[in-house]
């Protein structure tokens, strides 16, 4: 009875979670302008007014732009900083660490307020830098944690075993620490990536009519005049995010190999 | 400290100042910057310095002195920055309609007038006979105001300047609050009742069993936010699957108002938040020694009691971060009930867009934005406390 009760509830919350995102999936193929099954006959025609339609070409083209920007700025800051996390001697590690992580905490909202004021103050905003830097301040917290995981990952007597040899500080790094810590510096920036091609509040303060994101056109395509291009757009998301999660959950696991076996 | 230590110390240092620097000036410099604006109220100050100071001996009963006069049609004679003299005028004009016509005449009578000293503000406009308006000035001149927070908490000054609470007809912010600590305490119950169950049976399934359950919790985490509205969206509508479906199973007659209402922001939010709930008591379950329940029962315990007394206890850790999480991600919810809810189910998130994006209110988005950030970061404080609590026995 228990039993029967238990597997009734895990297969109710299961499909709770997993239902509604199949469900739209196949609404991207209907020939239809409605958004609802039965789905009179399957086409392509949402997949090419996402590519022919100005406004959604330009927001795909944007959320590549910004969504590289923001990847490339928040993994290089990110992983510097995981770098100097890492030193045992380095004071106030703990509250750095913190400081690393708050943008993940402060609610969208308030973040959009104070970087809005703030970009129209330095003459940044709506433009392409003033978007990729809110971006890559979201960011940054995905790629500290994923670096910081990698590198803790490392065996010290790895990087210790290399010193004995001979080999000096700077090739320690380069030839054993970097190497080992790729895997998470790559997961990192999928990390980083993934969030801002799914950041819309902030973008809704700081970014113009020139920068509308492919999250942000979602958005209020569903607000004023929702049509299956939603669904289509919404396909294209789920496929690229489900895939770079793959490549991250692939690198995840290479990377315990390597540590495993250096 | 030697050399070396010292080298090493200073290469960390350097490794880190870049993004110390990076996020001081584009995420602590912000957030100040929004604090501020909810706090600075400068725009009189900067057009009327000179009055300013006359005002300053001006007890702010009946007329001010002719002092202040002098001083007024010195300022406004001398004022060239069109674009800083119109917002001074608005922001009067929104403590007492009347300011717009009353000062555009009185500049155009400064700046001809022979000697502005001298000038006669009665004959200008006979609005000037009234103290209110130079009580306006007076309010206004200050650099610093709490207008902004107290309005933020239905409060503000009497004319007296004591803090008296808003009549209720112009009260909307604490309706607001309290709406948004309902809905996000509605969502938190929502993910807690499903999500400690749930999380129970994973850590309890085997193999695959446990690995597909998770999977079903990670695969939502890693869907976007947004395709996740929109499939509710989608779902929740008068035609959506689920009214269809229903419909067609003959178990209602008309659709179900499932969208554009508390109930479905409630539905769309557990969705989404539900895997911080299950995450934390799931990592905390897993810890258990297996032959603990095993245990409670051969000592005669039934299973509601074993639950109760000895797992419940148990995963109280991870329920509780959890619990906090949740509740932390949810009242600065904004997509979902921007898109999903309807008109009485929108936030405090919803209230500061409205006011920084719809009005350019940034006085009072930044005045709300600071309540719902300093509640944000002190239930992170907390529920970074919790999680640093002891290890469990046998973890």
């Amino acid at each position: 009875m228990l039993r029967a009760l238990q597997i009734v509830f895990g297969i109710l919350v299961v499909a709770f979670l997993i239902l509604p995102i199949i469900a739209i999936l196949p609404l991207a193929f209907t020939s239809s302008v409605f958004l609802t099954y039965p789905i009179p006959a399957y086409s392509l025609r949402w997949f090419e007014e996402l590519v022919s339609a100005d406004v959604w070409r330009l927001s795909i083209v944007n959320s590549l732009i910004i969504g590289g920007g923001a990847t490339v700025l928040s993994t290089v800051l990110g992983t510097l900083a995981a770098l100097g996390l890492r030193a045992s001697s380095l004071p106030f590690a703990g509250l750095l660490r913190t400081l690393f992580l708050l943008p993940m905490v402060v609610p969208a909202v308030v973040l959009g307020v104070g970087m809005q004021i703030f970009l129209v103050r330095l003459g940044l905003a709506s433009t392409y830098p003033g978007v990729i830097i809110a971006h890559a301040v979201l960011c940054v917290p995905f790629v500290v944690v994923s670096v910081s995981a990698a590198l803790q990952g490392i065996d010290p007597a790895v990087e210790k075993a290399a010193m004995s040899l001979g080999a000096p500080p700077v090739t320690v790094f380069r030839r054993v620490t970097l190497p080992l810590a790729v895997p998470g510096v790559v997961s990192g920036a999928v990390f980083a990536f993934a969030t801002s091609l799914d950041e819309v509040v902030i973008t809704l303060f700081v970014a113009g009519p020139n920068q509308r994101t492919l999250a942000r056109q979602m958005f209020s395509s569903i607000r004023e005049n929702i049509s299956p291009t939603v669904a289509a757009a919404a396909l294209l998301l789920i496929v690229g995010t489900l895939c770079l999660a793959a490549l991250a959950a692939l690198l995840r696991r290479r990377e315990k190999r390597a540590v495993a076996v250096p | 400290m030697s050399r070396a230590s010292v080298r090493d110390r200073s290469r960390a240092f350097a490794l880190v100042a870049p993004l110390v620097l990076f996020l001081a000036l584009f995420f602590v410099w912000p957030l100040w910057t929004m604090v501020t604006a909810s706090v600075v109220d400068d725009a009189v100050t900067k057009v009327l310095p000179r009055t300013a100071v006359a005002m300053a001996d001006w007890d702010g009963s009946d007329l001010p002195p002719p002092a202040v006069h002098g001083a007024l049609a010195e300022d406004l004679r001398t004022a060239q920055d069109q674009q800083a003299l119109g917002e001074a005028v608005r922001r009067l004009n929104s403590a007492v309609s009347g300011f717009r016509t009353l000062l555009t005449r009185t500049v155009t009578a400064a700046r001809e007038a022979p000697d502005p000293a001298a000038l006669d503000f009665a004959a200008v406009d006979p609005r000037w006979n009234e103290p209110r308006f130079w009580r306006a000035i007076k309010e206004a001149v200050p650099p610093y105001t709490d207008r902004n927070l107290l309005a933020a908490l239905d409060l503000r000054r009497d004319a007296g300047g004591s803090i008296v609470a808003e009549e209720p007809g112009a009260a909307a912010n604490r309706i607001i609050m309290l709406r948004t600590f309902v809905i996000a305490g509605s969502v938190t119950l929502a993910c807690a009742a499903i999500g400690l169950p749930y999380a129970m049976l994973a850590a309890a399934a085997g193999g695959v069993m446990r690995a597909l359950l998770l999977l079903a919790v990670l695969v939502p985490l890693w869907t976007s936010l947004l395709v996740r509205t929109a499939a509710w969206f989608i779902l929740l509508q008068q035609e959506g699957l689920i009214n269809r479906t229903l419909g067609s199973l003959g178990i209602i007659d008309a659709p179900l108002p499932l969208i554009f209402n508390r109930l479905g922001v409630i539905i769309a939010m557990t969705h989404v938040l539900l895997p911080f709930m299950v995450l934390p008591i799931y990592s905390v379950l897993i810890a258990v020694p297996r032959n603990l329940m095993p245990a409670a029962a051969s000592l005669g315990a039934g299973p509601i009691r074993a639950f109760w007394r000895v797992l419940l206890p148990l995963a109280m850790p991870g329920l509780m971060s959890g619990c906090l999480l949740v509740f932390m991600v949810a009242i600065g919810y904004y997509i979902t009930p921007a898109l999903v809810g309807g008109a009485n189910d929108q936030m405090i998130s919803s209230v500061i867009a409205f006011y920084a994006l719809g009005t350019a209110n940034w006085g009072m988005a930044g005045a709300l934005g600071l309540i719902l950030l300093a509640v944000t970061l002190l239930l992170y404080l907390v529920y970074g406390r919790l999680s640093r609590s002891p290890q469990l026995p046998g973890a």
